[in-house]
């Protein structure tokens, strides 16, 4: 059975501000599990709790009630944080050094030997394209590489859990291909990385597991296929369609689109599809192809959104 | 322990900072102005010549701790480079006493500069160098050491302005303490009394590390003074990165 790497129990978290000591509930009763060696992408809209349950893992924050473990071991635990690698959002780093020092400095924290530091911070250079900016001061780096000498301050202890909170913002499309690429190679090599992201599409393409939080609240977790399949699906039918049967086929179809000989019945279910066939095969009319389509993920995250009101 | 690093990486900051440079540049024109009042110093230039060595390396040294110090906490937060930090094996604790310790080390090296160039005015100006001033020029050291962990202290849980604000009152209040005691015992309140008997114990008794008077005029300083002074500020700024650890560790950031 797959250890558990992070495991959240009951986690909330309650802000008070303003002058009245407002309360508000940031995250709500959180039960959360990831297992080694996975993928989990931790998804959420704005303001949903996402960056508060990292900071809290990342012992930045004080759950108000919970408990969170990471590797069986109580948040904070000095053992443990040697074998995380943290990349917050948006990250700020010391201006004042260059990335070989920033890196040079976090291995001195890890207390890595001088001759592995030298070698891993070449390699991690090298790993996200810096190479070249060694030896230039962090505050004259774009927002691009920023985030790039973020990522490798992350891997600088070869961490076997990975937290990444919105790792793919301010990279450029192959940015972005590279970092899917390392994150994939790290899971081979038996990382987990756990992530947070507004991207759907990239978390699609390599997630084993993701979680919804909106509000606060964990609304659906488990494995991507399972949750896309578990949404109502439409079937996309293009076939040529003699004019005389159209009034027929636009009674089952929820949409009919021509264009030119051609015409495209979306239909909702399974059955629909067989009666459109019917109908087409029927009047000599020759269907062009049947895609059956599956929710994606971008699709269910607003729909759960929009369940929530 | 992780105190080395984070105290190497706050001294690299700060020695990288121009406002050290600007503070120091300053600081040794001040020194260096002395030839400029020597026309009018009516025969007290040696006097004249110390005197103003040793309050331009406790002025500079204060602009330095409070400059620096009070930006030193507030800062890692408000731009976020804690952030990176406190996940890495590195207790809260380690944190602030390695950000301490490197502006202590900034401390030194400055007063340090300072000191060498005081040395090579008074041996020009007066034709030798009078190693009685460096009992001042160490207490005034240790002095600084105080004023940084109280700026360190107000940097964990304030603004820089209000800290410098903050810190400053202090360093003045804290050269005006044996004044609260004298007030104490003679102010027929008892309310009067009682506060200023309490401020008396609660602010840093500063006028302890300042002796720059006396060896200016030649008055000895007894070791056992210089050690009493010494440890009063060690204890001081060991109770005052008390508090700021206690603060620190509750902050959520």
């Amino acid at each position: 059975m797959e250890k558990s790497v992070i495991k959240t129990e009951y986690l909330s978290k309650v802000y008070t501000t303003g002058f009245l000591k407002r309360k508000i509930r940031a995250l709500d009763n959180l039960n959360l599990e990831v297992k080694q060696g996975e993928i989990f992408g931790f998804l959420g809209p704005n303001a949903a709790g996402k960056t508060t349950t990292i900071k809290i893992l990342m012992g930045l924050l004080y759950p108000t009630v919970g408990n969170a473990y990471i590797f069986g071991k109580r948040i904070g635990n000095h053992k443990s944080k040697e074998d995380i690698g943290y990349l917050p959002e948006n990250p700020s780093f010391y201006h004042h050094l260059t990335g070989f020092e920033l890196l040079n400095f976090y291995g001195t924290v890890f207390g890595l030997p001088k001759q592995i530091k030298k070698e891993r911070i070449g390699h991690l250079m090298e790993t996200v394209g810096l190479s070249d900016a060694s030896n230039l001061r962090l505050g004259k780096y774009s927002k691009g590489m920023n985030q790039r000498i973020g990522i490798a301050q992350a891997l600088v202890n070869d961490p076997q859990l990975l937290v990444l909170d919105e790792p793919l913002s301010g990279l450029d499309p192959l940015g972005r291909k590279s970092l899917r690429d390392l994150i994939l190679r790290l899971k081979e090599d038996g990382k987990t990385i756990f992530f947070s992201s507004h991207i759907l599409a990239d978390v699609e393409m390599i997630c084993d597991r993701v979680g919804i939080l909106i509000n606060g609240k964990l609304l659906s977790v488990g494995r991507l296929e399972r949750i896309l399949k578990e949404e109502v699906e439409s079937i996309e039918i293009t076939a040529k369609i003699p004019q005389r049967i159209m009034d027929k086929v636009i009674k089952v179809a929820s949409k009919v689109v021509r264009s030119g000989d051609k015409t495209m019945v979306i239909v909702n279910r399974e059955k629909d599809s067989d009666t459109v066939q019917n109908i087409i095969g029927r009047a000599k009319g020759r269907v062009i192809s049947i895609i059956p389509r599956t929710k994606t993920l971008e699709e269910h995250f607003i729909g759960e959104i929009r369940r929530m009101g | 322990m992780k105190i080395h690093p984070v105290a190497v990486n706050t001294f690299k900051e700060a020695v990288r900072d121009k406002i050290l440079y600007v503070i120091l540049v300053f600081s040794i024109l001040t020194i260096g102005s002395v030839w400029l009042i020597n026309p009018l110093s009516l025969g007290e230039f040696e006097k004249i010549t110390k005197d103003l060595g040793l309050a331009s390396i406790s002025f500079f040294g204060l602009l330095i701790s409070v400059f620096v110090g009070t930006r030193l906490v507030y800062e890692e937060i408000a731009k976020k480079t804690l952030y990176t930090i406190l996940p890495k094996p590195v207790e809260r604790w380690e944190f602030i006493i390695g950000k301490y310790f490197g502006l202590v080390l900034v401390l030194l090296l400055t007063v340090t500069v300072m000191t060498i160039f005081f040395f090579l005015i008074t041996f020009f100006n007066i034709g030798e160098m009078d190693f009685n001033l460096l009992s001042a020029i160490f207490l005034t050291f240790i002095e600084l050491g105080v004023i940084t962990a109280i700026a360190v202290f107000f940097s964990s849980f304030t603004s820089p302005i209000l800290s410098a604000i903050f810190t400053v009152g202090i360093f003045i209040a804290g050269h005006l303490s044996r004044d609260l005691n004298a007030l104490a015992k003679m102010t027929e309140s008892t309310a009067t009394g009682v506060v200023c008997k309490i401020l008396y114990y609660i602010l840093p008794n500063l006028s302890n590390f300042n002796v720059r008077g006396e060896v200016v005029h030649h008055v000895p300083i007894t070791l056992e003074y210089v050690l009493l002074s010494v440890l009063y500020g060690l204890l001081y700024c060991s109770i005052v990165l008390i508090v700021s650890i206690q603060i620190f560790k509750r902050k959520n950031f």
